[in-house]
């Protein structure tokens, strides 16, 4: 197969019939579609049935790490709140959320239960130009739950990370 | 245009970059708040705009993925679209509940807004990517369904050809993994377990076959290039995406309370996802090299190049970068991630959504490819907004490497806080590269207006 060299981008045309003439030989010949059909087609139903097996064993291990003896309902209405508040629309959260404030899955042990209450009773703090929290206006009920979400997620197993306890 | 039917794509291409404008608006709102914590404080807090900044962009993605399907699969299947009107129908409903929920985010206090939207009844908000309402989830749902009805009764009735078959495949997977958005246990490892059959079966799944779908599309029509190679290509490319990137989910189960078996399966299949992306950008390249026609619409080819090259960096390299577990375990929900975030959603579904939006828009306007002057102009904003983009990343880079290391590295670990005081430099420069890209934005958005004279349609 002959064709005319084109434009090549900034590749040498070396490297470019390096590519060509052997992607032209993979692809074109022996290398049928139907064979690139079915590989997909294996492949993706075999490596989904691996992960789903994995999934499965994952479930059936994570009573050993995931803490749930500690689901107290305090914990479970706690994590409403935060999803309410949309709290990790700025903090991280074992890792995930966003990255605009401080992560809050080992919070419980970095300040302690009275430190988290008093300090969301003292948002917003004003500082002119300082990132800002807002005030959630949450009954002592509602502070003592989310405290006790935060109790229950530091007890998860998270392979030690953080790596220290600034998150 | 072969088919009258196609131009349903029309309206869900101009809203999808109407939001993306929004979008960029609230990307600087947010990174400004980064410098400047009190700006627009309390009446914009920083979680409110955010939310808006990454919902929008995943609701102009699936515009652009659906004005894709509706313009490309009538034409690929060789028969009209199953039904006009509903797609007409459904793009106003997407659209409405869409700017609904944006203003409920805006407007409303976010508790308010979702106990007025059933959140007592299934809780399923205030979850990252997620934050949508239920009502507002039911109704992606209910428009993601019969959207799926019409382009796959349009393909059953017509030619199915790999890309239809691949798209399809994609779109209805794209639908199914969504449904995980309603499960929401209160166990906090569960949970995260199964968002990320959302987030990451996503971008590193389902979403794939929608690139590489859109992205052969494209090739052979602007290259001319023999179907046969392309789809043995595509069968490909997407083998290698599957293979890699389903149990590479596994990269986001090493810290969250799974087994640590996860950090083995996790670090090596995640570690073979760039290949996919790579193997994309040899695609692209190659095709357009091998072209036995010369389009008119250069720019088009342009987007084509440069999706598969920036979908490699910012999903390839940058995602290697932080995939292997022991350097994860550092990096992890940093700036990195950020960095990382940002490159691979522009460079992967971004420029596929602009190339094929820069391929179809001349035609359902009544020619084969704009005026020079106008592509000369797009030209301009797919290197303003790249170029800014490389920055962004660049900027954000530094500044996630700079703060691992003071905030978890170091001897004397600074706190968060005092970290990102340390960080400000930084944090100024991306702004400013921020607004670099929304200048090539506004470019983009101008290029649509210039008028000239018009190639011929060539069929
Ligand atoms: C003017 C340009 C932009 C600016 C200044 C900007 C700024 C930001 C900021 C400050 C965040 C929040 C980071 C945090 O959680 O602390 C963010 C998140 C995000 N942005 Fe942008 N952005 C811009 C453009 C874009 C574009 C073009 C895209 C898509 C291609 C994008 C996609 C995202 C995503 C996916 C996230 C979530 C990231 C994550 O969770 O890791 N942004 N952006
Ligand atoms: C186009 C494809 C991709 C997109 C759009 C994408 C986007 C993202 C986003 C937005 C996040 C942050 C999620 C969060 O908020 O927690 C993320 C995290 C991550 N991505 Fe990707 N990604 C892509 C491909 C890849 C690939 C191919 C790899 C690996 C080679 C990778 C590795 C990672 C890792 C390790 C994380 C977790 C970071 C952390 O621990 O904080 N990504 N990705
Ligand atoms: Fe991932």
């Amino acid at each position: 197969m002959k064709h005319r060299m084109p434009p090549t981008f900034g590749l040498s045309r070396d490297s470019l019939a390096f590519l060509n003439n052997n992607w032209g030989k993979t692809m074109s010949g022996t290398f049928t579609k139907a064979m690139a059909r079915n590989i997909f087609y294996g492949g993706t139903v075999f490596f989904f049935l691996l992960f789903l097996a994995l999934t499965f064993d994952t479930m059936r291990v994570l009573p050993k790490t995931d803490n749930r003896g500690e689901l107290t309902p305090g914990a479970i209405a706690g994590k409403h709140i935060w999803e309410t508040r949309n709290c990790l629309g700025c903090h991280s959260l074992l890792g995930e959320g966003a990255y605009f404030a401080p992560e809050l899955g080992n919070v419980y042990e970095r300040r302690g239960p009275l430190f988290i209450k008093a300090w969301m009773q003292a948002m917003p703090t004003n500082a002119p130009g300082r990132r800002q929290m807002p005030q959630f206006h949450l009954t002592d009920q509602e502070l003592d739950d989310l405290v006790e979400f935060f109790r229950y997620t530091s007890g998860i197993n998270t392979q030690n990370w953080p790596p220290n306890i600034e998150g | 245009m072969k088919y009258q039917s196609q131009a349903v794509a029309m309206p869900y291409f101009i809203a999808a970059i109407g939001l993306f404008v929004g979008q960029i608006i609230f990307g600087l709102i947010i990174g400004l708040q980064y410098v400047i914590g009190d700006f627009l404080f309390p009446e914009i807090p920083f979680n409110v705009a955010r939310m808006v900044h990454t919902n929008l962009l995943i609701v102009w993605l699936l515009m652009g993925f659906m004005g894709a399907a509706y313009y490309l699969v009538p034409e690929e299947a060789e028969t009209e679209l199953h039904s006009p009107k509903l797609a007409i129908a459904l793009f106003w409903i997407f659209l409405t509940a869409g700017a609904l929920t944006i203003l409920g985010y805006l407007f409303i206090d976010y508790n308010t807004l979702a106990s007025m939207t059933g959140n007592d009844i299934l809780a399923t908000m205030g979850r990252e990517f997620l934050e949508q309402p239920l009502i507002t989830k039911i109704g992606i749902v209910i428009v993601a369904l019969a959207f799926l009805y019409n382009i796959s009764m349009t393909t059953l009735k017509g030619r199915k050809t790999v890309i239809n078959i691949v798209l399809l495949l994609g779109l209805w997977g794209l639908a199914i993994f969504f449904l995980f958005a309603f499960y929401n246990p209160a166990n906090l490892v569960l949970d995260k377990f199964y968002w990320w059959w959302v987030v990451h079966l996503w971008v590193e799944g389902v979403w794939e076959l929608i690139m590489a779908a859109l992205l052969a599309f494209v090739l052979i029509k602007v290259t001319g290039v023999d179907r046969e190679v392309i789809e043995k290509w595509l069968y490909v490319i997407i083998t290698l995406a599957l293979v890699t990137g389903i149990i590479g989910t596994g990269h986001h189960y090493f810290w969250i309370g799974t087994p640590a078996y996860w950090q083995w399966w996790g670090s090596i299949f995640s570690a073979l996802e760039p290949i996919p992306f790579f193997a994309m950008t040899v695609f692209a390249f190659n095709m357009v090299n091998r072209r036995k026609r010369e389009h008119p619409n250069k720019v088009a080819v342009l987007w084509a190049l440069g999706t598969g090259v920036m979908a490699f960096l910012g999903a390839g390299v940058w995602g290697f970068l932080h995939t292997l577990a022991p350097v994860n375990y550092f990096t992890h929900g940093s700036q990195i991630t950020a960095a990382h975030g940002h490159m691979a959603f522009y460079g992967a579904y971004v420029m596929v959504v602009l190339c094929i939006i820069s391929y179809a828009m001349p035609i359902m306007r009544g020619r084969a490819a704009n005026d020079q002057r106008a592509q000369v102009l797009e030209m301009w904003s797919f290197w303003i907004m790249t170029i800014a983009m490389v920055f962004i990343t660049l900027f954000l880079t530094a500044a996630g490497i700079l703060q691992v290391w003071l905030q978890r590295v170091a001897d004397t670990p600074m706190s968060f806080m005092m970290a990102q005081d340390q960080l400000t430099l930084f944090y100024w420069m991306r702004f400013w590269a921020g607004v670099a890209f929304f200048i090539g934005l506004i470019t983009y958005v101008w290029s649509f207006f210039v008028k000239g004279e018009s190639k011929p349609l060539i069929t």
